[in-house]
């Protein structure tokens, strides 16, 4: 009976979490003996991205173009994490080959249970949606961003809301 | 649904008369192979548009994927300070596997370009701001990887073929 409900639950996943939304907490692998909670990050913005999959074709690939836009998104203050269901093995060796300078986190077990509560985790697929989210310094979501999958939505969208957050002064207690 | 956030201007390279009726913008990086492939189908839309056609090139190199990229762009902007843009670009792209600082500067050398400052501006990347300009405006303008094109300032998500290429540009001309 239980097991029913919780898949129907994934089956029809709630939509999207948007902006005024208090960011879902979540603890992650990020390597084979380190975890990352959202909540550690308190105090400053965080960037979150949700992506398919390792391993998509180089020069198109998301990951590659915020690495290499970090120092911008660190003008802001704010972290970058990408998140997907790939385990922390995975992880390990796409971030080295890419040369990757921010954590990839595994929502593997269980699988996708954070991109539930997200709001985007695709069942049939079994991978998380091409998402992102911009969570101010206090735990609250900014903006969010679902884009085809198939589709890198670039960093626009992200530096846009990261402009658009109070200014440190008002978030700083 | 991206524009391009940095219109087209004299601080650009730009190939054509800029009253032309379509300006296609490439944001790209030099050791990028899928940049490479678009060279040649760029210069057929040139060949074939005429002054039909402005074209502007911006550099977005991914250096943390293409150890020589940041270098061939900087390269790029060097010859062009000396008025060779155009034909250091060319070069770059018709050497993407050979971009190091030794081929760079043979390069320089072939272009007849006075290699002394041209050795001294890479040593000091005298180019570096400017680059990262380009990078960030394509970052705001939604370049979401290399090549990204714009035709009149309006990001081009088709694929960048010939065909495809040419008949969204006579789309935007018409």
């Amino acid at each position: 009976m239980s097991k029913v409900k919780k898949e129907q639950g994934i089956l029809n996943p709630t939509s999207v979490l948007g902006p005024g939304t208090p960011a879902p907490d979540f603890k992650l692998q990020s390597t084979p003996d380190q975890f990352v909670s959202l909540s550690e990050f308190r105090g400053s913005p965080v960037i979150l991205a949700f992506y398919p999959a390792d391993w998509s074709p180089v020069c198109g690939d998301q990951m590659a173009l915020y690495n290499e836009l970090l120092p911008e998104f660190h003008r802001f203050n704010a972290a970058l994490i990408g998140i997907s269901v790939d385990g922390v093995w995975c992880h390990l060796a796409f971030t080295k080959d890419r040369k990757l300078r921010f954590p990839l986190l595994a929502d593997f077990e269980p699988k996708g249970a954070a991109a539930h509560t997200y709001g985007v985790y695709r069942q049939q697929d079994g991978i998380c949606e091409r998402a992102l989210f911009v969570i101010d310094a206090k735990g609250t979501i900014r903006w969010s961003y679902v884009s085809p999958v198939g589709v890198n939505p670039g960093a626009d969208g992200i530096l846009t809301a990261l402009e658009a957050l109070p200014s440190k002064q008002e978030v700083t207690k | 649904m991206s524009d391009l956030t940095l219109p087209v201007s004299e601080r650009d390279h730009i190939q054509g008369p800029m009253t032309a009726p379509v300006t296609l913008v490439e944001y790209g990086d030099y050791q990028c192979p899928y940049c490479g492939q678009a060279y040649p189908i760029v210069k057929e839309l040139q060949q074939r548009l005429g002054d039909r056609l402005c074209f502007a090139f911006r550099n977005f190199p991914l250096t943390q994927i293409h150890q020589h990229a940041q270098q061939a762009a900087e390269a790029a902007e060097a010859a062009g300070a000396q008025n060779k843009f155009w034909e250091m670009h060319d070069t770059l792209f018709e050497h993407q596997r050979a971009l190091d600082d030794k081929h760079l500067k043979e390069y320089a050398a072939k272009l007849g370009l006075d290699e002394s400052r041209f050795s001294r501006e890479m040593a000091e990347h005298s180019y570096a701001v400017r680059l990262r300009e380009d990078l960030l405006s394509g970052a705001r303008s939604g370049v979401n990887g290399t090549p990204t094109f714009f035709i009149n300032g309006e990001r081009y998500d088709g694929s960048y073929d010939l065909v495809s290429l040419l008949s969204a540009i006579e789309d935007a001309a018409a």
